[in-house]
């Protein structure tokens, strides 16, 4: 059974529509990313199902049960915030044990939990501390310590990781992703408008586009079959190189889609010329962007660190035919 | 203290050229006429004789008269019950007005804070009392809570409420109240106002994190709203409380001459200028100077205020 289930649900500010008929289906146990540019409605979609707005219509069911006026405490919800939204005033430990109280908890069942919370995220040495004495990555754990004390049947998170700098980012990251393998009957919803955290973290993506679901669906998925132009240019980094004109129309395309990987770069010859713009050496690959004659951005063609391609050298790129992704004048995808 | 580095040398100089015009302002329009107020306390000063002022020492605080045949009494601002009747009605009057407007105030803000169409006329509107001149809203109200012509007697005796006119500031048993009443009226909004902007400090997403907990509104206000909301609120309170203590205006027009409501600082004047016992009068500012001090001083000791402006 669907833990979260999202029949035609529709979200007006006033007489802006922010949500429009968004329909989509979550198992139990699955963690699913929402991604999409900023304002495309990530953040009021998840909202709206911790019950901090309002659905304008349409149903939300959370375990077989319309909720749409149901309390935000008896959905059963966790929230992570992007600002963490501790307690300023309370130590950790107050931070964590303020909802269970609220609750009705045991003191020893909630010092129980709180324990088993600390030691997984490894806080147990700050539990006495004020928010204000924890660095952003702790403050983000703290965050999710008190969301999992709750034991809830959801986890919402949105954006947990955007205040973080980089490499904290990635170590958050596995981190959550362990949580989720240990956490395993417990659903996650994941808002985030980077798409590598999102592939790596979700069973499923949904691709959100001007508060339109563009396409749901595993991040391979995605990536090799990405349901429209949007999705094709949203998903995968660098991202995919676009070709419109006749490069396109002898494709039988509005719009040639095609992946850094799936361009053969050579000096000797290949199907399009051009000229070496930029080189950019990440040490695993090398990506080359090559300026031509057929778009005015320069396409980018990812090669073996191993081969020497030089600033200004005169090149040739050869897309893999089967890889080749068409578009038409929607940006729907062309079959056959 | 370690020795300072060059740039820290130049920082520390340029924030005292910074300071010293404001510094000497101060010394001049303040610092200067309290040494002399102290000072005055302990001369036999009168308004006629400034310059011929001779040193007492603490007469005017406390002397031992003697009658000569083994009797005598104890005088001085120190055993004056008038001065301490003063002391009481002041303090009193601070208690009561300044722990209702805290209320009130944190009422309104609460309000204030709150989304609704028209909310930034409201917030305006609300300002008003606090922007009348005291000495207008003082006659203002002692029109109308005059005991033929005011408007309150009228109002209260036509809903049947009173059956005689009652006159408000004259009585002994309102006088107090009356005064009361209007300070709370004018300065309500300015507490509300300092309120609300420690209220707008606290992030909403807090109130999320708390709506997610299941807290309700009256948990939500005690253990999350009022925590955060108090430094501001103590900030309001001691400002409050130093204005309070010195309350003048509202008294000497409302009440004039009522030894229910004569405050400290009521009672300096009159012995200043109205008794021609100018240096019983300075030793009565004196007096008052002190009082507010060690009160403020105890009161940011006991709540542990933060005036540094440093964060913890
Ligand atoms: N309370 C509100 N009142 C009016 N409009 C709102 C409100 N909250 C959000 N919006 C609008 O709804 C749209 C979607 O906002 P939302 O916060 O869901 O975007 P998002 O996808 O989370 O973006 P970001 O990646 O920048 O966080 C935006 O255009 C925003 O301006
Ligand atoms: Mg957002």
């Amino acid at each position: 059974m669907a833990t979260v289930d999202l029949r035609n649900v529709s979200k007006s500010f006033g007489s802006v529509e922010v949500l429009k008929d968004v329909s989509l289906s979550i198992e139990k146990g699955e963690f699913v990313a929402f991604v999409g540019p900023s304002g495309c409605g990530k953040s009021t979609l998840l909202r709206l199902i911790a019950g901090l707005e309002e659905i304008s219509s349409g149903d939300l069911m959370i375990e077989g049960e319309r909720v749409n006026d149901v309390l935000p405490a008896k959905r059963g919800v966790s929230m992570v915030f992007q600002s963490y939204a501790l307690y300023p005033h309370m130590s950790v430990y107050e931070n964590m044990a303020f909802g269970l109280e609220q609750a009705k908890l045991k003191k020893d069942e909630i010092a129980r939990r709180i324990a088993e919370a600390a030691h997984m995220l490894q806080i147990e040495g700050l539990l006495e501390r004020k928010p204000k004495a924890l660095s952003g990555g702790q403050r983000q754990r703290v965050a999710i310590g008190r969301a999992i004390t709750r034991q809830p049947r959801l986890f919402l998170f949105d954006e947990p990781l955007s205040n973080l700098d980089a490499a904290l980012r990635g170590e958050t990251r596995v981190e959550i992703a362990r949580l989720h393998a240990r956490l395993a009957d417990t659903t996650m919803i994941y808002v985030t408008h980077d798409q590598v955290e999102a592939m790596t973290l979700a069973d499923r993506i949904v691709v959100l586009n001007k508060g339109r679901v563009e396409q749901i669906g595993e991040p391979l998925e995605l990536y090799e079959n990405p349901a429209s132009r949007f999705v094709a240019g949203f998903i995968g980094s660098p991202k995919m190189n676009f070709l419109t004109g006749d490069a396109a129309r002898q494709h039988g395309a509005a719009t040639l889609g095609v992946r850094p990987e799936d361009l053969t770069l050579s000096a000797e010859g290949g199907l399009w010329s051009g000229k070496i713009a930029l080189t950019e050496a990440l040490g695993s690959d090398t990506f080359v962007h090559v300026d031509t004659t057929l778009s005015d951005k320069s396409i980018v063609a990812r090669v073996s660190p191993r081969e020497r391609f030089r600033h200004g050298m005169p090149v040739y790129l050869t897309p893999a035919p089967e890889r080749l992704h068409r578009f038409d004048e929607e940006g729907a995808p062309v079959r056959g | 203290m370690a020795p300072q580095s060059g740039l820290a040398r130049q920082r520390t100089r340029s924030a005292w050229v910074f300071l010293a015009p404001m510094l000497f302002v101060l010394a001049a329009v303040a610092l200067y006429p309290l040494l002399r107020t102290i000072w005055f306390g302990f001369t036999d000063a009168s308004l006629t004789s400034f310059g011929s002022a001779r040193f007492v020492g603490i007469r005017n605080y406390l002397e031992w008269l003697d009658y000569g045949d083994g009797n005598g009494e104890w005088l001085g601002l120190l055993v004056d019950g008038r001065w301490w009747s003063a002391v009481w009605n002041t303090v009193r009057f601070t208690l009561v007005s300044v722990t209702l407007e805290t209320i009130f105030g944190m009422v309104i803000a609460l309000v204030l804070n709150q989304k609704f169409p028209g909310r930034a006329v409201v917030r305006a509107a609300v300002l008003i009392p606090w922007a009348i001149p005291t000495v207008v809203s003082a006659k203002m109200w002692g029109w109308m809570l005059h005991d033929q012509f005011g408007i309150i007697n009228d109002m209260l005796m036509r809903v049947g409420i009173l059956s005689a006119p009652v006159a408000w500031t004259a009585s002994p048993d309102t006088a107090m109240a009356a005064v009361m009443m209007v300070d709370i009226w004018k300065t309500t909004p300015f507490m509300a106002l300092l309120i609300l902007a420690g209220l707008q400090m606290i992030p909403d997403d807090i109130y999320e994190a708390a709506r997610l907990d299941g807290v309700g509104p009256v948990r939500t206000f005690r253990r999350i709203t009022l925590p955060l909301v108090l430094p501001a609120m103590l900030v309001a309170v001691v400002f409050r409380a130093l204005d309070a203590l010195r309350i003048f205006d509202i008294v000497y027009v409302l009440t004039p001459n009522s030894p229910e409501t004569r405050t400290m600082s009521v009672f300096a004047r009159e012995n200043l200028f109205d008794y021609d016992k100018f240096a019983y009068g300075s030793a009565a500012s004196t007096l008052l100077f002190l009082i507010i001090a060690m009160i403020t001083i105890g009161f940011i000791y006991a709540t542990r205020m933060d005036l540094s402006g440093t964060r913890e």
